[in-house]
């Protein structure tokens, strides 16, 4: 398949799902979805489109929450397509897709001790990268603190 | 009943720290637990306070390693989000930066994987002929690590056409040493015994566990940034992807040993087709934006994702090296293996897990501790190694 | 105290403690090792445990998670022993200053005896350096 008809695909299959459409250039695709939709979006992206989930990042916005970007590329193409949803502070709560996707286990293990964030039916959620003794509610990559 | 088996968290010839809890039932591995975060710098959010040209120098220093792919990878992302294009001859010269960084990180592993399966003489004749890798690094860069040659919008420093003689001199000094490491380690009876079947990461587990590079080639998974988007010179060059089937430890060292020489065809293609001209565009000032960089490094993709308010600092800059899902996927690979091959399979993915220096068998029923060193569960490996060879009676 | 310590200039057995370092100065360090440099011919040995150890190698930052760990391989090994430092992490936290896992340098929390700089050091550094030490601690002797 090429990227084309992928993206026709997408579009036509989970296209009321998706609330922007942003194409940086050829080969750099972002895709504003809601954060209900992103447990679904993420599993027809990895089983039906057979996506390969590159990692996660996310980023604490001036606009009261935080910007998870979850990157996606398919075999033998050049795009990457990235997935945006925005999590409102301050309950910073969204739906783990670590249940659907495996690899995404430690990275959002990585942005919860990070962050703040609290990952809904994460199989193991505990530190993956800071000391165990870390102090509770002190995010490094957090703005606000 | 089963036991638990710390392993780490120090390894001297490790490049992290880490910590593996192996549940064994007997001999036989059951389940692994692994606990990284000993080597955590907090490089993301420090490369908020760099700017960009200093983020270079930043990430150069994630893995020493593989002290060029996180700088390509690094530079992709910027011009990614500059929208600029390096010169020809800049793209040449990142490339024979690249390719000879493989050639040193496979030899680095294959060197390692051959200690740890009771072959010191591997590791030693391997890494003497590493030291022409890092001779040529030095001739051309200045230093044997940590480079220092990417920069956005070009390299920093030239290859000079007086050192192009002695240049392919070292390259054709080293093609017959892949022969003999190629005979050493791919026709060798105990090598097979012990690599062949070990610690397999099925075609479907790859996909499960997302994992790249020479983690997943073996396992049928045909991913290669250099080929799926070709950055540098990887597009004007003629090359091959190196793919096996059957995802045991034994396919992963051929598929090392195997790319190497296409390394070896990529730097002497580059050394032809490479051109006079400027190799660097000075650039002042990058826009706001996002910007994505992908390069394969030594183990796999790397990736790195910056985000720019238009300043001289990054706002986020977020970095995804290849170890980060290979190591995960041991939590696969190890099960059902012995203890003794669990180093060697916890190894073949390239955090070269080797040499733990300490570590304790916790006995769950009684509560008593004893301590096993790093040095006997290499013990162990070469124990196995050496009945393999009475068995086969070489 | 005078015969361990010469004991000790003869043949130290190094043993090698990476606390959150990038590898590369791991990766020369091993390098002394191997055919080239052969650092064996001084009888310096890389061994697989701290217990067995004259020499402590530490390289890298001291991450926060590293402390009560290193303090644990500091205490295993026998004394008298001497603690070296190499590359710039260890020395201060070079490139990596400022970050918030890392709240001391090595030498606040282990008594260092020499200082190898270098990011990373060349092979021929490291040698020198441990050949410096061994002499002061022959004249301590």
């Amino acid at each position: 398949m090429t990227w084309a008809e992928i993206a026709k695909r997408i579009k036509k299959e989970r296209g009321d799902q998706i609330l922007k459409w942003f194409e940086h250039n050829p080969k750099r695709i972002y895709a504003d979805i809601d954060p209900e939709n992103l447990l679904d979006f993420a599993r027809y992206l990895f089983k039906d489109l057979n996506a390969r989930f590159i990692i996660a990042s996310a980023l604490d916005t001036p606009r009261g929450g935080v910007e998870i970007i979850y990157h996606f590329d398919f075999l033998q193409l050049p795009q990457v397509f990235s997935i945006r949803v925005f999590v409102r502070k301050p309950e910073l709560e969204v739906e783990s897709i670590s249940p659907v996707i495996k690899g995404a286990e430690w990275i959002e293990r990585e942005i919860a001790e990070l962050l703040g964030i609290t990952f809904r039916n994460h199989p193991n959620p505990i530190h993956l990268i800071l000391p165990n003794d870390w102090p509770e509610g002190n995010y490094p990559l957090r703005r606000d603190q | 009943m089963s036991e638990i088996i710390p392993i780490g968290p120090y390894h001297p010839l490790q490049e992290e720290p880490e910590f593996f809890r192996l549940h064994v039932e007997g001999e036989i591995v059951k389940k692994l637990e692994i606990e990284i975060g000993y080597n955590h710098r907090g490089i993301e959010k420090l490369a908020e306070s760099k700017s960009w040209d200093q983020v270079v120098f930043l990430v150069e220093r994630i893995c020493g390693i593989c002290s060029t792919s996180h700088p390509a990878a690094s530079i992709c992302a910027m011009e990614d989000l500059g929208g600029i294009e390096a010169p020809e001859r800049a793209q040449y010269i990142r490339t024979v930066i690249c390719e000879l960084e493989r050639v040193h990180s496979h030899m680095l592993w294959l060197g390692l994987a051959g200690h740890f399966i009771g072959y010191n003489t591997v590791w030693m004749w391997v890494w003497k002929y590493r030291e022409i890798v890092c001779d040529l690094l030095d001739k051309i860069t200045g230093n044997r690590q940590s480079y220092a040659m990417f920069k956005c919008g070009g390299v920093r420093r030239d290859i000079l056409d007086e050192d192009m003689l002695w240049i392919r001199q070292s390259l054709n000094k080293l093609k017959p040493a892949l022969d003999l490491f190629k005979g050493a380690v791919m026709d060798d009876p105990v090598i097979h015994a012990r690599t062949k079947g070990v610690g397999v990461l099925t075609r479907q587990q790859a996909i499960d566990y997302c994992v790249v590079g020479p983690t997943a080639r073996p396992s049928g998974v045909a991913i290669d940034v250099r080929k799926d988007n070709p950055y540098f010179a990887y597009d004007w060059i003629d090359w091959d992807i190196v793919v096996l089937e059957e995802g045991d430890v034994f396919s992963k060292t051929a598929v090392r040993i195997l790319e190497m020489y296409e390394s070896i065809k990529i730097i002497e293609q580059c050394l032809d087709k490479m051109k006079p001209g400027v190799i660097d565009l000075h650039v002042k000032e990058l826009p706001a934006g996002e910007g994505v960089g992908r390069a394969e490094a030594p183990r796999g993709e790397v990736f790195h994702y910056c985000m720019s308010d238009g300043s001289n600092f990054p706002m986020r800059y977020k970095v995804r090296a290849p170890s980060y899902t290979n190591i995960f996927s041991n939590e696969a690979a190890c099960v059902g293996q012995t203890v003794a091959d669990a180093a060697l399979v916890l190894a073949a993915v390239d955090p070269c897990y080797c040499c733990t220096e300490r570590s304790i068998t916790v006995r769950n029923d009684r509560g008593e501790e004893n301590i096993l060193t790093g040095g006997d569960l290499i013990r162990l490996s070469h124990e196995r190694t050496k009945q393999i060879r009475k068995e086969l009676g070489v | 105290m005078g015969i361990k310590l010469k004991a000790l200039t003869r043949s130290p057995w190094v043993y090698h403690l990476s606390t959150g370092s990038c590898n590369n100065c791991d990766i020369e360090i091993l390098d002394c090792l191997t055919p080239r440099y052969d650092l064996e011919r001084f009888g310096i040995v890389l061994v697989g445990s701290p217990r067995h150890a004259d020499a402590l190698l530490v390289t890298g930052n001291m991450t926060a998670k590293n402390i009560p760990r290193v303090k644990k391989v500091y205490e295993q090994m026998p004394k008298p022993g001497v603690v070296i430092a190499v590359g710039t992490c260890a020395l201060g936290h070079g490139v990596f200053n400022g970050s918030y896992v890392m709240p001391h340098t090595v030498d606040e929390i282990l008594p260092v005896d020499i200082y190898i700089p270098g990011c990373p050091m060349k092979p021929e550094a490291f040698i020198a350096g441990v050949a410096k030490l061994l002499a002061v601690l022959r004249q301590k002797a």
